[in-house]
């Protein structure tokens, strides 16, 4: 299989590690060849990050370039129009419709564009946006919003719920299962 | 048992199953996780040094004891640790000895770009560049096999996109092994210009044997396929180079960086119709061809700075360039910054405000250097604050002494600031020295240090305490301060400053990310009482904003630690009362 790539991106703190450990497990039990990318560090502090996902048969680069992303998971809007140049021209994008105001916009000196989600509908790209915050808090808590994400994500793909349970379960420590499990099906559903 | 893991990881599996007794370690960017993840081993003993140097020497130590030991660092601490080592390539090792330094091309998290590769072979200390996971856990362990047999420390050199990726890897159990007797001999062991003398020859005569060894090592591999083009290549350049051509052009791929094999290159060489080298950062294999007469393409195509991708190797080198659609829209950056109830966010409004000059370190701090705080001058390396005040003071006298300060953060001040301090109490420069103790290494990720209390388990260890420790070196003037009372930081700044001896300032809180700090309940603005002044907005808080004209809270970033309400004028920050 040709490799896929999936990229997640968002603000520092907002829990994309969690969610790129889900995936990695999920598609290595799939017996996939998998690499994924993270970021640490000083970027990490209420920082734009971005964590690359990669699997097919044989992956050689952990990391995705322009125009290359089968996927882009999003927790946050501008994040997504920041890396839309590395979506594949017929690739979809899934994000929370949260915005989180990064220091320019807050002190003033940029201003958050509108209407991001028409924008980059209008620039070719398939976009399922959801209020995952929303979710998550309905869910249990408002850290869940890379497990909303991840049950959104998980219509895209061919495979069995039960692999996707699965591999919940070996990620998440079992005093959050349920809620996780829940926002899984919240994202799912939506 | 097939498992995904991080290359940090992997290499910290390596040293497991190689049978690594001792680590000490200094955390870095983006080497910290090897020696986290080491420490989950309850086989290995591993713990935080107070910096690179004193960790290379304790790891030396062990080994020379007789235990296989462990260092890792990233690139800029191989600069402090290079006085050990350069001795230590002379000595060669008991046990075997690995050091792993992590480059970080890119500057993901990093002062500057240099490449490690340079101090392996100054040192004459070969060195192994794994390319992904796998091959961080294989040449971890050849690591070992190779510092054993032949008497050399080995570099096991990762770099930012081999450490922080996870792929897959293959591990086997632990193999124990016996302690190796130590045995005195003062020719080996003691450096001594009459010993040294002797011990240099065997180094050179190492690197001979080290290059016959390196000319058919399995882990130097020649990947045939087309041969109009050849590459040389190594590390994460080499996943670049496969996933743009394939087998397509050939590849050298050399998992040793020192030192470089030669006929093994010639051969190569002399297979393709042109010769091209994928190296990040500097040119050392490339000039290596060089010396040998080949004609090559390197740095003349590819860049010297930053980090190579797929799309860049294929760009420069002919291969097909992916390319997708951007919004026309500006998208406003979003830079690193200072979190919500950081209890650095109080001194550096202070400092902007009395127009400090500030001479900075390496650390979360290094963020009051953003606008609007812009409450720094100069960061360059670890510790070099406390150095640089006093020189700065010493060359202009009354004129700076009343406005200028030095920031250390707890970590950094253990790890090279105490040898500062000891220079202004000794030569008596009239400096202010801030340390700014959140009780943590933050920007790592949360590593204790010997201010803490803690130890790399987290269980209870020494604790040095910092105002004895001023005090003992001969500061009379030294006080603590709570940063989130702006008062009390601009009292104790103003009065430091003006006072006509030295001083240090002790700006002590946790940082707010620690698990056991408990915050205040977020606050809240009554837009009836704000007036839209701004004033809110000089300690650029990222969980403040203005919607509206008005000040605006987000509650799910705010935790209480109340800079801000301080700064207004009309007292419109209400305490919602709900306990974060």
């Amino acid at each position: 299989m040709e490799t896929k790539n999936i990229m997640i991106v968002g603000v520092g703190g907002q829990g994309s590690l969690l969610a790129s450990k889900l995936l990695g497990h999920l598609l290595m039990e799939q017996g996939y060849d998998v690499k994924v990318s993270e970021v640490h560090g000083m970027s990490q502090r209420g920082g734009s990050v971005v964590t690359y996902v990669r699997y097919g048969d044989k992956v050689n680069s952990p990391v995705i370039d322009k125009g290359e992303a089968d996927y882009i998971v999003s927790f946050e809007l501008l994040e997504a129009a920041r890396w839309l140049e590395y979506l594949k021209p017929d690739g979809q994008i899934v994000t929370s419709t949260q915005q989180i105001d990064p220091m320019p916009v807050i002190t003033g000196a940029a201003q958050y564009p509108e209407n991001l989600v028409e924008k980059m509908k209008a620039a070719g790209a398939k976009v399922d946006a959801l209020d995952c915050l929303k979710l998550a808090e309905e869910a249990g808590s408002s850290k869940a919003v890379n497990i909303v994400l991840m049950g959104r994500l998980s219509h895209y793909f061919d495979l069995p719920e039960e692999a996707w349970q699965a591999s919940l379960e070996a990620m998440v420590p079992p005093k959050f299962l349920e809620l996780n499990k829940k926002a899984f099906q919240l994202g799912k559903n939506a | 048992m097939k498992e995904l893991m991080l290359g940090n990881a992997a290499v910290a599996r390596g040293l497991y199953e190689a049978g690594c007794c001792v680590i000490s370690s200094y955390p870095g960017t983006p080497s910290t996780e090897i020696t986290e993840e080491a420490a989950k081993y309850d086989e290995i003993y591993c713990e935080w040094a107070p910096n690179e140097k004193v960790a290379m020497e304790a790891a030396f130590g062990a080994c020379l004891a007789g235990k296989r030991s462990f260092c890792g660092m990233k690139h800029v601490g191989l600069n402090v640790a290079a006085d050990p080592l350069y001795t230590m390539s002379y000595t060669g090792v008991n046990a075997g000895m690995v050091i792993g330094v992590a480059d970080d091309a890119g500057m993901h998290s990093s002062q500057n770009e240099q490449d490690s590769r340079h101090h392996a072979i100054a040192s004459k200390v070969p060195m192994l560049e794994p390319s992904d996971s796998k091959e961080s856990l294989e040449f971890a362990k050849l690591a070992y096999e190779l510092s054993e047999e032949f008497d050399t420390p080995v570099l096991l050199k990762m770099c930012t996109r081999v450490a922080h990726s996870q792929s897959l890897v293959e591990t086997s159990p632990r193999a124990e092994r016996p302690v190796k007797t130590y045995e005195k001999n003062i020719a080996k062991y003691v450096m001594m210009p009459g010993n040294a003398i002797r011990r240099h020859p065997v180094v050179e005569e190492r690197t001979r044997k080290l290059q016959e060894w390196a000319e058919t090592a399995p882990i130097n591999r020649v990947e045939m396929g087309g041969t109009k083009m050849g590459i040389i290549t190594s590390s994460t350049s080499y996943q670049y180079v496969k996933e743009v051509f394939g087998d397509s052009v050939s590849v050298l791929k050399l998992g040793m960086a020192n030192p470089l094999p030669v006929k093994l290159i010639r051969d190569f060489a002399s297979k393709v119709d042109k010769l091209v080298v994928v190296e990040e950062l500097d040119p050392i294999i490339e000039n290596h061809c060089r010396s040998l007469g080949l004609e090559v393409t390197g740095k003349d195509a590819l860049p010297m700075e930053g980090e190579f991708s797929q799309n860049l190797v294929a760009q420069k080198l002919g291969g097909t360039v992916h390319t997708g659609k951007a919004l026309s829209d500006a998208i406003p950056p979003r830079p690193p910054v200072m979190c919500a109830g950081c209890p650095h966010r109080g001194l550096f409004y202070t400092l902007n405000k009395n127009k400090c000059t500030v001479l900075g370190d390496i650390g979360c701090y290094t963020l009051g250097a953003v606008a609007p705080l812009s409450a720094m001058d100069m960061t360059l390396c670890m510790g070099g604050s406390i150095s640089a005040i006093h020189g700065f003071n010493k060359a202009l006298g009354e004129e700076s002494e009343g406005k200028t300060v030095a920031v250390i953060g707890d970590s950094t001040f253990m790890h090279s600031g105490m040898t500062g301090l000891a220079n202004i109490a000794y030569n008596q420069s009239n400096s202010t020295v801030i340390i700014l103790d959140n009780s943590i290494t933050g920007m790592t990720g949360h590593q204790q240090n010997p201010t803490t209390g803690y130890n790399i388990k987290g269980d209870p260890a020494g604790k040095i305490d910092l105002e004895q420790l001023c005090r003992a070196m001969g500061f009379q003037r030294v006080r603590v301060v709570d940063p989130y009372d702006l008062k009390a930081c601009d009292q104790a700044v103003k009065e430091e400053l003006a006072a006509k001896e030295p001083s240090v300032i002790i700006s002590r809180r946790p940082c707010a990310l620690l698990k056991y700090v408990k915050h205040s309940a977020p606050l809240k603005v009554n837009v009836d009482k704000c007036v839209g002044c701004k004033s809110c907005m000089k300690i650029a808080c990222p969980a403040i904003s203005i919607k509206e004209g008005k000040a605006h809270v987000d509650n799910t970033l705010c935790v209480g630690c109340g800079v801000c309400e301080q700064l207004c004028p009309v007292g419109a920050f209400e305490s919602t009362g709900k306990e974060g």
